[in-house]
């Protein structure tokens, strides 16, 4: 009785909400949207629940920190530094760190939180990048994912620099470099971001109010625009048999998804807690205060600005008899900054904001795509990634040749003479070797999809002849190898053709050239009579006696 | 005082006085004078069994009468601080010709240590082994915390911040300071071994040198706060357990949750 009653009160309740607010429509179509499964699809789903830990740890540690570069001295629990002078912002950070019950966890979970963040969206965009899931619909989508990356480095840098200890102090000075080195206007830019001659007394508060406000704001902003887009684009999912590019195939959100989704978030938060409850992140007890005159061996910005460093590391100061940083006109030009620090970067960013539309330019291929590519069947795309992230890495580990020269006893120049011919020889050679790799496994998918399996099995018929019985693949499973489309070139225009067009030819043919062709049906049809022969001698394999003693070996061809 | 008295005015008197003036003036200086910093004097024997040590050990490269030669440096005027750092870290004597020489097991006992030392000291005045004083770490908190600020303007921009060690040029290397002994950290100070510059008394004070090898000594000891260390390394290590270890278990979990699907 008083059961029927609450579920009364509750449907009243819910009536009048849904007659107010029509949330039922809202939530049912939602719950009802379906999502495919793969591992890979999760990676994006690390970087949101590591963003709403950031949130969390992030909001209890602006409950003791004053930003501020006021200088005081420091009587707290840390014996090694006690009596000496430190500005307010370290103080209070070590104080986070030995004095407010939970804070060091909470401060490690916070760092921790920070970098799985920026690697889940660097494994989330290779993920995407490889797999063609930005082409069109989705070419928006990949732009607000990039400007994603960049706003979670910003904020993994202006956070990095707050506490104003010795080793974030080293990096805001080479930031302060790099500003300095734009031609003209460095000098203006670095005293109107530094209030002054570096460091200045307003950079730590400057960076904190980005760090805690505009920064986290726009990423919220655009996690939305993106999870939108993708609710609205529908997940792309890779290819099966009954999957189209107009349906899609998996489980609805409500109950599956919300329990897999409300499970990893837990995971991921767990897998965070444990790493800041076990290991050490950014001790800055150890680094000390900031100041300009000490510097540290060993300082290394966060893994993910490594690049930014070690392409600084790897530039030389002269090429040749040729100076790379030279006045003219009364203006000093830090080519030898400028290059690695900014125009690097900048031209990456530059080629990742830009490559659907060149591949979409290139292929002539204007339709939508909700079926993923498999990584082998686009060479020439998926080697560009690799060759990417070849290049990427060069650089990381050029900024970490310190470390690697004395724990691998390596000579620190000589390092760096072979990471300088990497940084030119390694992105190619990278491209080469995956562009063959994709190539050959191309050729093992036609040769499985059209012959079979090898099976190992010998057999010998009765006029003495030997061939390997190939098992034919289920149609499940062929399905995945013979389902993609052929690429096709953009060709010359007929008639007069501008220089554009014929760039446009010759990056096409570099794209698409080289290409297996996917298997046709005519194919199939011709190589399964061709093998006729083994698929019957298969049937009577389960005695393989039965082969021999029946002869009728004698008229199959034998295997490839 | 009768019979002092009444030979006041002797002939002699004048000469006893300013003797006995002497005595007490002489007596008093050398009492209030501070005493060099150097051990107790070492006798022959032991300066010819340190020679003969050196012959049959050092010569080879440093030369028979420690003068020097293409493959060695001279240890005329080193004095006994660099013997007693070099050999009493297993540097010298040198196991390869490298960029630089690598601390190993010690080579020879103390004693055989301190006659080379002997030996090398006699040559030319040099710098001392510092006094048994300096040999100790001191557990002030005030002067760990000088150390720690000494250390981290004098020696961490080679040596790292807590010491972990850092690279110099063509496999040259400043190595890891956390497990050395107070002498050898003062001692290295004092003579700048291989590419190390000198830090005098009068550029850091023996105390000073005190306050920074125990500021090593606690960093060394001390449980870190936060748990494991990563090798006090920095965001490098920081960055690979990220990959090696947090992405890792998390694509482990997502593959497991996907694999839960179907």
């Amino acid at each position: 009785m008083s059961s029927i009653l609450t579920d009364k009160r509750t449907a009243t309740l819910a009536g009048y909400v849904d007659d107010r607010v029509g949330a039922s429509k809202i939530v049912k179509t939602f719950a009802r949207k379906i999502f495919p499964d793969h591992w890979s699809f999760m990676l994006g789903e690390i970087a949101l629940y590591t963003f709403v830990v950031l949130l969390i740890s992030g909001t209890f540690l602006t409950f003791w920190y004053t930003p501020s570069m006021a200088l005081t001295t420091y009587e707290g629990s840390y014996a090694p530094l006690v009596g000496q002078t430190v500005s307010e912002a370290y103080e209070t950070t070590l104080n986070i760190s030995f004095d407010i019950r939970g804070g060091l966890l909470m401060r490690q979970i916070h760092h921790w939180a920070a970098l799985l963040f920026v690697a889940a969206i660097l494994a989330h965009m290779a993920r995407v990048f490889v797999t063609g899931a930005f082409r069109k619909p989705r070419e928006l989508n990949w732009i607000v994912g990039c400007l994603l990356a960049i706003l979670a480095l910003a904020a993994g840098f202006t956070g990095y620099s707050l506490p104003d200890d010795l080793l974030s102090g080293n990096g805001l000075r080479i930031i302060s470099g790099v500003i300095q080195a734009i031609p003209v206007v460095g000098t203006y830019l670095a005293f109107f971001i530094f209030g002054g001659e570096f460091p200045g007394e307003v950079i730590i508060p400057r960076l904190f109010i980005l760090h805690v406000m505009l920064i986290p704001a726009a990423l919220l902003a655009l996690i939305g625009v993106h999870l939108g887009l993708l609710v609205l684009h529908k997940h792309m999912q890779f290819p099966a048999p009954g999957r189209t590019n107009t349906n899609v195939v998996g489980y609805p959100v409500f109950p599956v998804y919300a329990a897999k989704a409300g499970g990893f978030f837990f995971i991921v938060f767990g897998v965070v807690v444990l790493m800041a409850a076990v290991v050490t992140i950014n001790p800055i007890w150890a680094y000390g205060p900031y100041d300009p005159s000490p510097i540290g061996a060993g300082t290394q910005p966060d893994w993910y600005i490594l690049f930014v460093d070690g392409a600084l590391r790897l530039m030389p100061g002269w090429l040749g008899p040729i100076p790379t940083e030279f006045t003219t006109f009364g203006y000093v030009w830090s080519l030898n900054i400028l290059l690695p620090g900014a125009v690097v970067p900048g031209l990456m960013i530059m080629a990742l904001f830009a490559y659907p539309w060149v591949e979409q330019w290139l292929s002539g291929d204007t339709r939508e795509h909700h079926l993923l590519d498999r990584p082998r069947n686009k060479p020439t795309r998926t080697g560009l990634g690799v060759a990417a992230l070849v290049f990427y890495v060069v650089m990381a580990l050029a900024a970490t040749n310190d470390l690697v020269a004395t724990h691998f006893h390596i000579s620190i120049n000589d390092m760096t003479y072979v990471l300088r011919t990497l940084f030119f020889v390694g992105p190619p050679l990278a491209f080469w070797v995956t562009k063959r790799v994709c190539l050959g496994l191309q050729r093992r998918d036609r040769d499985l999809a059209l012959h079979g399996r090898e099976t190992g099995r010998i057999v010998r018929t009765a006029d003495g002849e030997y061939f390997e019985v190939h098992e034919p693949l289920d149609v499940y499973e062929r399905w995945n190898l013979v389902q993609q489309e052929a690429d096709q070139l953009v060709p010359l225009p007929t008639g007069k053709a501008s220089g554009l067009d014929k760039l446009r030819a010759r990056m096409s043919a570099f794209f698409f050239e080289d290409r297996i062709e996917p298997v046709t049906p005519a194919e199939l049809e011709a190589a399964h009579a061709h093998d006729d022969g083994h698929g019957r001698a298969l049937e009577g394999d389960t005695d393989p006696h039965a082969v021999s003693a029946s002869g009728r070996g004698s008229e199959t061809g034998h295997g490839h | 005082m009768k019979a002092l008295a009444a030979r006041r005015r002797h002939p002699l008197a004048t000469v006893v006085v300013t003797l006995m003036a002497l005595l007490v003036v002489g007596g008093a200086y050398t009492a209030l004078t501070p005493s060099k910093a150097v051990a107790a004097a070492a006798s022959t024997a032991d300066v010819q069994a340190g020679r003969e040590l050196f012959l049959a050990n050092c010569a080879n490269c440093h030369g028979l009468q420690a003068q020097g030669t293409d493959a060695g440096p001279t240890l005329i005027g080193v004095g006994a601080a660099s013997v007693d750092f070099q050999v009493g870290t297993g540097r010298m004597p040198l196991s390869a010709n490298l960029p630089q020489a690598h601390d190993k097991p010690v080579q020879f006992s103390d004693e055989q240590i301190s006659q080379m030392a002997a030996y090398v000291a006699q040559l030319a005045p040099g710098p001392a082994i510092p006094a048994a004083e300096y040999q100790e770490f001191t557990d002030d908190p005030e002067r760990i915390s000088t150390g720690n600020e000494l250390f981290r303007t004098n020696c961490a921009m080679c040596h790292n911040v807590v010491g972990a060690g850092g690279a110099l040029t063509r496999g040259k290397y400043a190595p890891n300071l956390q497990d050395v002994s107070a002498k050898h950290v003062y001692e290295a100070m004092l003579t700048g071994p291989q590419s190390m510059p000198v830090f005098n008394d009068a550029n850091i004070t023996p105390e000073e040198k005190q306050d920074i090898a125990s500021y090593l000594h606690y960093v060394g000891t001390q449980p870190t706060p936060g748990g494991l260390s990563l090798g006090s390394l920095g965001p490098v290590s920081e960055g690979l357990f990220v990959w090696v270890g947090g992405i890792l278990a998390l694509v482990g979990c997502a593959v497991w949750l996907g694999a839960r699907a179907s």
